[in-house]
């Protein structure tokens, strides 16, 4: 009898260890996006565009063309690169200090023009790879190494929901919030990416998917609590959902 | 022969970028340089090309970043204020190697400055500007005409050395008009992209991936002394200047760009008068044309530097001069150049 397997590697992902804390879902969300990109089968025609973050050596683990960005700038840089090269599949992947604090002018505009691009968004509350500083997406009342006291809004603002923000544009053609925290919300996760690729490859527009994930070590939570974090606060303040579908699909 | 038009600078050097095979432009509104952009607008999608307008500056170059990471001749123009906001980019294009043109519009600083003619940003443009330890090729033209080859140069030095190469104008040149005539360019695309280029894994065989990140310090030193033999191999092939009635000087102006053309006027008169003055004008700043002012003939007795600065590009002179030689300098700011009569004074001053 021949083997049959039912689990792999991706093939579009590198056969290492990766360099993520324990209980970190940056693991999960990489992996839900190669095996998006395997299951398309659009390996050889992808480029990716990592960020400044912890999701700095996205490069070392997914094998497509591969930018490393300024922070906050894999927007602008995807853009241009699929203007010049429309017949390939481009995606970012940014952490919330990347993309809603210093890369907000380009997220916002890449958004607006509706490049035909597809943004991994990671929210996990906080900076990760600087030491859990506090994120434009920190919540109220949570506690940062710059914020010791809790997130108060009247010091530093309320937390931003930037998927809503977007989801206002004319131009985005998928936007969704989903979360990797728990196995049960992953296949919803990779779900939402994969329609978000597929909205890019049938050129209808800007897709971007937010999802919530956990930071463990700058929480100061062990992983298991981490997870339960994000179902008992974040979600609540950050649904999850679809925003914004391609115009056939938009249900009554 | 070529056709000669007439044509308004900033238009003149676009279409030099569009001849060199430049179809890709990512730019942001800013005076003196408008006409760049807009010409892009027009001229680009004419040929399958594209024009982009960023939401800034600091996009703009990062979609530089992106669109050279592709191979394909792509550039941005700008002036003073914005290549300051684009330096951080310009930094990460040095170091990722990657190939493209930037043409900067010089206007006067610091700060907000005003939108009138200057040289002042020769220190921004040959000692950085951005971090690290990296070196843009810098042109400068002192004509239209020679603005228009050096943009094509350009682009064929950009993917030559895998950097980015700075066209560094002025407000005079952006908007005069002058004939210009297109001649071919030395080439009109990379020759090499395939070898290491976004877009063409399944050919290769292998992924490209395009970054400045080396968070291992024995790897970053090497990447360092990489680029140092860049620069370096740029010090011995690249270095280009024009002599101009050295014969006998005593008084050597030195002066590029704008000002360059100016002192000429200046010398001309001078030497019907008898007055032994010529010049040497660096046309490349940075590799900076050291040989022929540590080389200076035995008649020189006095050096005199001209810029539309506070004094720049003097510190790249008292280099190659040393101690030998007294250098004085005369510069206006502010958007004013020095007048054919301000630069004949000064030279007269010093003759006695």
């Amino acid at each position: 009898m021949s083997e049959v397997k039912i689990f792999e590697r991706p093939k579009s992902m590198y056969d290492v260890i990766t360099h993520y804390c324990p209980g970190c879902t940056h693991g999960v969300a990489h992996r839900i996006v190669a095996e998006v990109i395997d299951e398309l089968g659009i390996q050889e025609r992808t480029f990716g565009v990592a960020p400044v973050g912890c999701s700095v050596f996205l490069y070392n683990y997914i094998n497509t063309d591969m930018y490393e960005a300024a922070h906050g700038r894999a927007p602008a840089v995807a853009s241009a690169t699929k203007r010049v090269r429309p017949e390939m599949i481009g995606f970012t992947y940014q952490g919330d200090g990347d993309l809603a604090s210093i890369g907000m002018a380009e997220i916002v505009h890449a958004a607006n023009r509706g490049e035909h691009i597809t943004v991994i968004f990671i929210n996990n509350a906080i900076y990760g790879m600087t030491g859990g500083q506090m994120a434009p997406t920190t919540l109220l009342e949570q506690k940062a190494t710059t914020c010791p006291f809790g997130r108060d809004p009247g010091v530093n603002g309320y937390p931003m929901r930037v998927v809503e923000m977007l989801a206002t544009l004319a131009a985005p053609g998928y936007i969704a919030r989903a979360c990797v925290a728990k196995p049960k919300y992953v296949a919803k996760a990779k779900e939402a990416v994969r329609k978000a690729f597929q909205t890019q490859i049938d050129g209808k527009g800007f897709s971007m998917v937010e999802l919530l994930s956990t930071c463990p070590t700058n929480w100061g939570m062990r992983p298991v609590d981490a997870a339960d974090w994000v179902e008992e606060k974040m979600i609540p303040y950050y649904p999850l959902g679809e925003l914004k579908v391609p115009h056939e699909e938009v249900k009554n | 022969m070529a056709e000669r038009m007439l044509m308004k600078g900033n238009e003149a050097l676009a279409e030099a970028a569009v001849r060199a095979g430049c179809k890709y432009f990512f730019g942001y509104p800013i005076t003196p340089q408008n006409e760049i952009p807009e010409y892009m607008s027009r001229r680009l999608p004419e040929i399958g090309g594209v024009y982009l307008q960023a939401e800034s500056e600091v996009a703009s170059i990062n979609m530089v970043f992106g669109g050279a990471g592709t191979g394909k001749r792509v550039m941005t123009s700008s002036s003073s204020p914005g290549i300051s906001l684009m330096s951080e980019g310009i930094s990460y294009v040095a170091g990722a190697e990657l190939p493209c043109v930037i043409m900067n519009i010089v206007r006067g600083g610091p700060g907000l400055g005003g939108i009138l003619p200057a040289q002042s940003d020769y220190f921004q443009a040959t000692r950085g500007g951005g971090h690290g330890d990296y070196r843009l090729l810098v042109l400068a033209p002192s004509t239209l005409q020679e603005g228009v080859d050096l943009t094509m140069l350009a682009f064929d030095l950009a993917d030559k050395y895998h950097n980015p190469v700075m066209i560094l104008g002025d407000g005079f040149m952006g908007q005069m008009m002058e004939a210009v005539e297109f001649k071919e360019p030395p080439s009109t695309q990379s020759s090499d992209a395939e070898e290491w280029a976004v877009g063409f894994m399944g050919k290769r065989g292998k992924r490209a991936l395009v970054k400045s990140l080396y968070l291992d310090p024995e790897e970053l030193e090497q990447h360092n002394q990489k680029l140092q033999r860049k620069y370096h191999a740029m010090t011995q092939n690249e270095v280009r200047y024009e002599s101009y009635q050295m014969e006998g000087a005593e008084i050597v102006l030195a002066a590029y760009g704008t000002t360059a053309r100016i002192a000429r006027s200046a010398i001309m008169n001078l030497r019907k008068e008898g007055v032994p003055v010529g010049m040497i004008r660096p046309i490349t700043l940075f590799p900076f044309p050291y040989a022929p002012f540590e080389t200076l003939p035995k008649s020189t007795k006095n050096i005199l530097v001209v810029e539309m600065s506070m004094g720049q590009m003097i510190d790249d002179v008292k280099i190659g001069v040393g101690k030998d030689i007294p250098i004085s300098f005369y510069g206006r700011s502010g958007g004013i150049a020095p007048s054919v009569k301000e630069i004949e004074d000064q030279i007269r001053k010093i003759a006695g």
